[in-house]
């Protein structure tokens, strides 16, 4: 019952897939969310599949990473793409900084309302 | 109503994504043989041992071929830090009411964070040292020193993250990044220029200027990381 076309099919639909059901949960939690904080988490949900979207396009079947370390000085043609992998690196910074700042924000909107709901901030409504 | 429409949207969204990537076949090697260096990736893999004798790629990239980009990156969350700070400011008379938002715990978490702190802290400057041998570097090594002082400042209620201290290692580290990018433009006319010796692969005294750097970096980030979370917790109680 080994069937390999198969396996490799269901490895490409899961990874993919939950990349992308990870971006869609995000997106459903900034569109119909109404809590502030929660639109925040829904944000880095987002980050969080697009990172995986990215390093699962570099990846390269049975390849190892991208490191000379001693024993795989000379494995420069069996190392998967490290391009993805340096711009998801600065990806997560940014979209900490994003966080911070984004979650600053609500602070101050709680401060200001005494809610973080955006369906009751009424002076948000014209 | 609303969540029809978001729901009609999602399943646009998820069947356009779902088509786009079902082109791009998983695991497929699209880098070819690196000697002919086709594309990037394959320059980088084929050049950066001799060139730059760094072991770690992904750190070559970040720190030498895209440095500057690097440096705009490290802007970024500088300018988020001071943007967290301006938009959360305090007058100096408000500040005897500040509290830090925790509960008071328990004698066991106190301990075992003041012997966890040290180690922790260990961990992160050994992962940002280490940065162009194995995987990790600057961000990840200031990342782990923070959540080192994320322990402490929910464990101890009266901990204080120096704030003169923190504005200084971040700005020493800030100048030391932009002066190594200065002198690169003044010695051999191109800036962040790797001009010491290479030395050899796999040694901790490797890759000219990219550990210094890194180095540099990691500091850079657990301070920011550090001024953020101090930020964040030390919020003025509602009366």
């Amino acid at each position: 019952m080994y069937n390999l076309e198969l396996q490799n099919n269901l490895i490409t639909t899961s990874v993919y897939g939950s990349a992308i059901a990870l971006i869609l949960i995000g997106l459903y939690a900034v569109l119909v969310k109404k809590n502030l904080i929660k639109i925040v988490i829904g944000l880095s949900i987002i980050d969080a599949g697009i990172h995986l979207l990215f390093v699962a396009i570099g990846y390269i079947k049975g390849f190892t990473a991208p490191i000379f370390s001693p024993g795989s000085e000379n494995l420069a043609n069996k190392m998967v793409d490290p391009v993805p992998q340096a711009l998801v690196l600065t990806a997560i910074v940014i979209g900490f900084a994003t966080t911070a700042v984004a979650l600053s924000l609500v602070i101050r909107l709680y401060k200001h309302h005494n809610t973080a709901r955006i369906d009751q901030i009424k002076s948000l409504k014209w | 109503m609303r969540k029809v429409f978001v729901i009609i949207l999602l399943i646009l969204v998820g069947y356009f994504l779902t088509n786009t990537f079902s082109l791009i076949t998983f695991g497929e090697n699209r880098i070819g043989n690196t000697s002919e260096e086709k594309n990037v990736a394959a320059y980088y893999l084929n050049n950066t041992k001799e060139k730059t004798s760094v072991a770690n790629v992904v750190t070559a990239i970040v720190v030498n071929y895209r440095g500057f980009d690097t440096l705009g990156e490290v802007t970024v969350l500088f300018l988020a830090t001071t943007g967290l700070g301006s938009i959360l400011f305090r007058r100096k008379e408000d500040e005897d009411q500040i509290e830090r938002i925790s509960k008071p715990s328990s004698s066991l978490v106190q301990t075992g964070s003041r012997i966890l702190f040290p180690l922790i802290a260990l961990l992160g400057i050994y992962v940002f040292i280490h940065g162009h041998l194995t995987p990790g570097g600057g961000f990840q090594g200031g990342a782990i020193i923070a959540t080192g002082f994320l322990l402490m400042l929910i464990s101890y209620k009266n901990f204080k993250a120096g704030h003169t201290m923190l504005i200084w290692v971040e700005s020493l580290a800030g100048i030391t990044f932009v002066t190594i990018g200065l002198w690169g433009l003044l010695t051999s006319g191109s800036f962040l220029e790797n001009t010491l010796p290479g030395g050899e692969l796999n040694n901790l005294i490797s890759g000219g200027i990219i550990p210094i750097i890194y180095i540099a970096v990691g500091f850079k980030v657990a301070a920011e990381l550090t001024g953020v979370l101090d930020i964040l917790l030390n919020i003025k109680p509602k009366k």
